[in-house]
């Protein structure tokens, strides 16, 4: 039986470990290369590497990271943030890593995500989805320039029929498009978007609640159901995690494919093996 | 010398160094002389059966890798390099492959995610060399929406749960063929490259 993954995840940037809350606040954690050998030890599944180096110059540390990286640890490799390019995903994989997660990119042109799975193939691309519940400040959302493409219209969100102002704006079941690591909303629908990218040929998704990522008061488990049972391809949770039973309810209730999980792990609050041994005598399957 | 196969498909570094560490002399070649002159052959790759058939022929490859087979050279197929040993493949039409094992490279249909995707357990039918060392059911890494269905029985080495029981590993005489990725398998995988260097050694 297939097991369900879990997922140690690394924000590196120029290079080294950091994790913040909700993005902002970081604090420095050390060398990614000697954090992914003690996950591989602990027995994660795979690991992601999140690169939120700000510099265009600095960028090229992480080729060196991965390639250091795939010396020694011999898991599935995933590399987010920053590509922009097919280049970018060809020198990520050539450096060693095996799958790409592609968020920013493919909003401004969700074409791109068609080009790269042609040319890679499905398997190594991830599209990576911060998905929001939408609040008053939706109407300040921008639009795409591609939102008039007869192909791509039906995943433009459509707020007109909503009546402002909204009571109770944060347990509406509506989920919008967030970038920039939050900071921009747009007017997509999570879940119609979710679906586009799997025909367009996102071969997984990785699904960040960015109401819940920091919060540590666990995953949105309404979220993930909703995109996991509406798409055919696997789904990664993401974002909220702060104890082992938030990991639980992602796979029971949530019916994600694997757990993304940063800071519960990455402050030595629960090890990998732990984690695994609660899920397995809750009954999900896990590799032990 | 192990031949790791490169044509443009994918991940091969996680391979060349997986042998590496595994202290088995290994390297990445392109040409036909290389193949010719290798102790054996590493076909991995990930990605559609389509391209990786039009690159190997491009290349010149699948005659030299056809006839290495034939003459005995040991062969170590992973993914996309067990698939392309068959008949033929169903993804986008009809794809012919190498027919070096009759059968047909066929898509998950069953209500579950596909690409399956992530560690599963392989169930021993016959024990290659490779699995020295290994216990049955152990976990592996898998990442493809095809299967293969051999029409021979006789070389079904391992299969694995998946909604259905799909050949997840091939064995046939210097043939041994895997689904799953020993290279991104952990010490399992690991120990799957040192057990074919050492069949390598052997043959």
């Amino acid at each position: 039986m297939l097991a369900k993954r879990i997922i140690p995840c690394l924000d590196v940037k120029d290079g080294r470990v950091v994790k913040g809350i909700s993005f902002i606040n970081l604090r420095d954690a050390g060398d990614p290369v000697e954090n992914a050998k003690f996950y591989d030890q602990q027995g994660a599944d795979e690991l992601v590497f999140l690169d939120i180096t700000a510099s265009h110059e600095k960028r090229k540390i992480i080729l060196d990271v991965v390639a250091r990286t795939a010396e020694d640890v011999f898991m599935p490799l995933t590399v987010g943030g920053g590509i922009k390019t097919l280049e970018d995903i060809r020198d990520l994989l050539n450096a060693g890593c095996d799958k790409v997660s592609i968020n920013t990119t493919a909003v401004k042109d969700p074409y791109f995500i068609r080009k790269a799975a042609e040319r890679f193939g499905s398997q190594c691309i991830v599209v990576a989805i911060d998905a929001k519940r939408i609040d008053a400040n939706i109407i300040n959302a921008s639009a795409e320039p591609w939102f008039d493409q007869p192909e791509l219209k039906e995943v433009c969100l459509d707020i007109s029929g909503l009546k402002f102002p909204i009571q109770d704006w944060n347990r509406n079941g509506i989920w919008a498009i967030s970038t920039h690591g939050g900071r921009q909303m747009k007017l997509i629908d999570a879940v119609k978007w979710a679906i586009k990218m799997e025909e367009l040929g996102a071969g997984e998704i990785m699904l960040t609640s960015m109401d819940k990522d920091g919060t540590k008061d666990g995953y949105d488990i309404e979220l993930t159901r909703i995109i996991s049972e509406s798409t055919t391809i696997p789904v990664i949770a993401s974002g909220g995690a702060g104890n082992l039973e938030h990991l639980y309810e992602a796979f029971a209730f949530g019916k994600a494919d694997a757990a993304l999980a940063a800071s519960i792990f990455h402050y030595r609050e629960y090890t990998i093996e732990e984690a695994k041994k609660f899920l397995r005598n809750k009954g999900i399957p896990v590799r032990l | 010398m192990i031949a790791i196969i490169d044509y443009g498909m994918g991940n091969l570094r996680s391979v060349e160094k997986g042998f590496l560490k595994a202290g088995i002399d290994a390297r990445v070649v392109t040409m036909p002389r290389e193949i010719n002159n290798a102790d054996a052959i590493v076909l991995p790759g990930v990605g559609a059966f389509r391209d990786c058939i039009a690159n190997l022929g491009k290349m010149n490859l699948i005659e030299t890798i056809i006839n290495s087979i034939k003459k005995g050279k040991p062969y170590l197929g992973i993914c996309l390099g067990l698939q392309i040993l068959f008949s033929e493949s169903e993804e986008f039409g009809i794809q012919k492959g190498m027919n070096l094992l009759k059968g047909k490279v066929v898509r998950f249909r069953s209500s579950l995610k596909v690409p399956h995707m992530g560690w599963n357990t392989v169930k021993l039918v016959k024990k290659p060399p490779v699995f020295n060392g290994i216990d049955d059911n152990s976990y592996f890494y898998f990442v493809h929406s095809f299967y293969v269905k051999p029409d021979d029985e006789e070389i079904v080495s391992g299969t694995t749960d998946y909604g259905i029981n799909f050949t997840s590993m091939v064995w046939k005489d210097n043939i041994i063929a895997t689904q799953f990725h020993p290279e991104k398998s952990q010490q399992t995988g690991l120990k799957i490259l040192k057990n074919f260097g050492e069949f390598v050694k052997k043959a």
